[in-house]
């Protein structure tokens, strides 16, 4: 559960998401479970052009299997916690 | 398995928000269908009411009625809430680039057989000049 934690942290947070279909969503984290399914608020398209039907979607749902990856705001990780966290999680407390 | 109670609704991921509202799914073969959620699980399952699925070609568009349907969840990429604005009294409609036509299902079948034929076209045009190995 690290990533759902962690994720947890960043909400109301502006992230990317880069979906598998290269589909890439720029917006405010609303909220994230379990799956690491996703909900963005004030959603923009970062290649509009080419996806004219995602103009008029501000919040979106995206499953949490499509996610490529998640570009996070500079400020977003403080790596000493992640370090620690990510050794406790590994001794499994 | 728990429900949200209605405070939980907007806080959490779960798409219980999205009830009623009209929607755009985007599926994984790329076909994005449109329509008002009925229900759903946590598998991402929905059940979409008065679904019609949006085909685009270019700067064409057309929505192709589909009817009651019920969508897997693991062929859900994202559902997103649409913004509708009324152009008319009774019309509604979300928004598209203005540059954007609706047109007829026939004429959307037609432009897509067009382009599918103009991208084979140049595929088999790319095939029979491999010998000159471009790299």
């Amino acid at each position: 559960m690290l990533f759902f934690s962690y994720f947890k942290e960043l909400v109301g947070k502006e992230v990317t998401v880069e979906l598998k279909n290269d589909l890439a969503i720029r917006g405010t984290l609303h909220s994230v479970d379990q799956y690491l399914n996703i909900k963005l608020e004030n959603t923009r398209v970062v290649d509009q052009d080419k996806y004219p039907h995602m103009l008029s979607v501000r919040n979106c749902f995206i499953r949490g299997s499509v996610v490529r990856y998640v570009l996070l705001p500079q400020d977003g990780v403080d790596i000493d916690i992640l370090h620690d966290a990510t050794r406790r999680e590994a001794r499994g407390g | 398995m728990s429900w949200a109670g209605p405070d939980e609704i907007f806080l959490s991921t779960s798409l219980a928000g999205f009830l009623d509202k009209k929607l755009i799914v985007l599926l994984r073969d790329g076909r994005k269908l449109l329509g008002t959620l009925c229900s759903f699980d946590q598998f991402a399952n929905v059940v979409l009411q008065g679904a019609c699925e949006r085909v685009i070609v270019g700067e064409l568009y057309c929505d192709v009625p589909l009817g009651l349907y019920v969508i897997r969840g693991e062929n859900v990429v994202l559902i997103g809430e649409l913004v509708w604005f009324w152009i008319e009294q009774d019309r509604e409609k979300d928004e598209l680039p203005a540059h954007m036509t609706c047109v007829s299902e026939a004429e959307i079948r037609k432009a897509e057989k067009a382009e599918r034929e103009a991208r084979d076209l140049k595929g088999s045009m790319r095939k029979r000049m491999e010998f000159l190995d471009f790299d």
